[in-house]
């Protein structure tokens, strides 16, 4: 007896890899989802590389790093121009210091409430209160730090000026907390609630459960949740440059008006023709705030990574 | 029988008051919103009328409306998305379908929180060095568009994988079996059971892209622009941008002026997001599995 031919066919390895549309269009599709696959990979190195680009010539020729790093005289459009950034390192530094004064212990205290404490409907409402801080775009407030916290601040303490390390401390601390805040709880989440019924079971309170056990387990969570937060302090452009004051100086007290370097890019590049000295000096700025972004995610990514390999 | 030690009632206590002090903390942090909400709804809102919506700016900003910046605001959302969604969506289908546990994929997302990390300016350096003038595009809002594409890429790609992954997975082994192809499965049954999570995750990209100011200053954005956008390559006035120069450029722009722009800006972003948490809390009550 012969087989029927198509069992035949079937038995031999190459007729069941059938070439047909079908076929073809996987592998369309799959060529096409895994150049979509890199293409964070692509975008991330594009920045590096066209910021770099733009700056590079700048940063390795005219300029002097020390200059850079020790002068506060950022004076581009002099006619001697220098370009120290030091005064822009501490704007940038005291204002994202000031906010995460205020915002990491307000972010951690709120994702222990909403992970630990809070039930149901309560619990509910305060993470989409939380998403809605998350949503409210910088330049919006950037205004409120000018129209609302400005004259508040004016008459709270007395002082003539209102547009501050203070002012933009406040405000980027609300805006770096949603992200601490979620970051944070997703950290406290991932502690299996073993930990917590073994404790409970020793007799431990709640509050007991989660000091003793909750918080040195999601340890490294809450680290990379405080990290990514000062990222995002540190790279705020809009709220930074409407409520700053935007004034080169060494701040020495939260009432002193500051400037920082997303603020300086922000405020000058569209006055700095393309391929000037000024124009090279605002990317190199980019560079170091591509740099310490990275540096500040890729810190968070390993620290985060700890906990995978325990 | 089990009467209350003094231990106990002091370690109660210690709860009760850290419960109270971690809610007071939650607290501080959400006042403001509803703070902030509700003085640009009072000082905003007598601005709001039809004229102010569908008008033009007059005399130098101080009078007129803001129609112009709307319509801006939609190009450039509308064209983000076109150039963000596919690419997201692709990003996210490898991560979940096809990427295995390798270098490879450890560097994507390591590149993905970089791409959300990166402060928004240098996203806007990137836009003004590769789309402006490496490209040759110009100041527009193609360039403007795609430099926000990029910005809230990981938007999309989070959302979306998120969503991919909670198909179960033996919906996939089911249509294997059948002997379609990975493809197959994908548009026929993982697709189809993840489409409303990846819309959440896009309506979320919408809000964010409306509100950003600072990539698109330099690539497209135009302080005062009397036509509407025709294509493209125009440049375009844009909400948040109006704001921006309203609020710290232009001069005698009457109060109510400028928080009437914030109060529309916001109700924009925060009616785009509550539609994406609506859409998200409806979707987990019509979980079939």
């Amino acid at each position: 007896m012969t087989p029927p031919a198509d069992s035949a066919a079937a038995a031999t390895p190459g007729a069941m890899d059938r070439r047909d549309a079908a076929w073809y269009a996987d592998r369309i599709a799959q060529a096409l989802i895994f150049v979509g696959g890199v293409s964070a990979i692509v975008f991330i190195a594009g920045i590096f590389v066209f910021v770099t680009r733009e700056g590079l010539d700048f940063a390795l020729g005219p300029l002097g790093l020390r200059e850079f790093f020790t002068s506060i005289a950022w004076r581009p459009t002099s006619n001697t121009p220098t370009y120290g950034a030091l005064a822009l390192i501490a704007g940038t530094a005291s204002v994202t210091g000031f906010a995460m004064l205020l915002s990491v212990p307000l972010s951690l205290g709120a994702a222990l409430f909403i992970a630990e404490f809070a039930r149901g409907k309560t619990r509910e409402t305060l993470k989409i209160l939380v998403e809605m801080l998350a949503a409210i775009p910088s330049v919006v407030w950037g205004f409120v730090g000018m129209s609302i916290m400005n004259p508040l601040i004016i008459r709270v303490f007395d002082v003539p000026v209102g547009l501050t390390v203070l002012n933009a401390g406040l405000i980027l601390g609300l805006m770096a907390a949603p992200i601490m805040t979620t970051i944070a709880e997703d950290a406290l989440k991932a502690v299996p609630d073993t930990y917590r019924e073994a404790a409970e079971a020793l007799g431990a309170t709640r509050w007991e459960v989660v000091v003793k056990v909750v918080i040195p387990a999601s340890r490294n969570g809450l680290l990379a949740a405080v990290l990514l937060g000062v990222g995002r302090g540190f790279g705020e452009t809009m709220a930074v440059l409407m409520a700053s004051g935007h004034a080169i100086n060494l701040p020495t007290s939260p009432f002193d008006s500051v400037r920082a370097l997303t603020a300086t890019i922000a405020a000058e590049l569209g006055d700095a023709p393309v391929g000037s000295d000024h124009y090279g000096s605002l990317f190199t700025l980019g560079i170091l705030l591509f740099v310490v972004t990275f540096l500040i995610n890729l810190a968070a990514d390993v620290v985060v990574r700890g906990i995978g390999r325990k | 029988m089990f009467a209350a030690t003094p231990l106990n009632r002091r370690s109660h206590r210690t709860q009760s008051l850290a419960k109270a002090v971690f809610f007071l903390m939650t607290v501080a942090l959400v006042v403001p919103v509803l703070v902030i909400v509700g003085t640009l709804a009072v000082k905003g809102g007598p601005a709001i009328s039809w004229e102010f919506l569908f008008t033009p700016p007059r005399d130098f900003m101080t009078a007129g409306g803001i129609l112009p910046a709307l319509v801006g605001t939609v190009w450039l959302v509308v064209v983000a998305l076109l150039a963000s969604v596919p690419v997201g969506v692709a990003a996210a289908l490898y991560l979940s379908e096809y990427a295995p546990d390798n270098l490879l994929t450890r560097t994507i997302n390591l590149a993905i929180i970089n791409l959300a990390g990166v402060p928004s300016i240098v996203h806007a350096l990137f836009g003004v060095g590769a789309f402006v003038l490496f490209f040759g595009i110009g100041a527009s809002i193609l360039a403007a568009s795609l430099t926000l594409a990029v910005m809230t890429l990981p938007v999309v790609i989070v959302a979306t994988r998120e969503s991919l992954q909670a198909v179960p997975h033996a919906f996939r082994e089911a249509c294997w079996n059948m002997g379609a192809t990975r493809w197959q499965t994908i548009r026929k049954v993982v697709l189809p059971n993840s489409v409303s999570g990846i819309l959440t995750g896009v309506i979320l990209e919408v809000s964010r892209t409306a509100g950003e100011t600072a990539p698109i200053m330099f690539t497209g954005a135009a302080a005062f622009v009397a036509f509407l956008p025709e294509s493209v390559f125009d440049q375009t006035m844009a909400m948040s941008y109006h704001l921006y120069y309203i609020a710290t450029q232009a001069t005698d722009v009457p109060e109510r002026t400028t928080y009437g722009v914030a109060l529309v800006l916001i109700a924009i972003v925060l009616l785009m997001n509550a539609v994406s948490i609506g859409f998200r809390v409806y979707l987990r009550g019509q979980k079939k599995w």
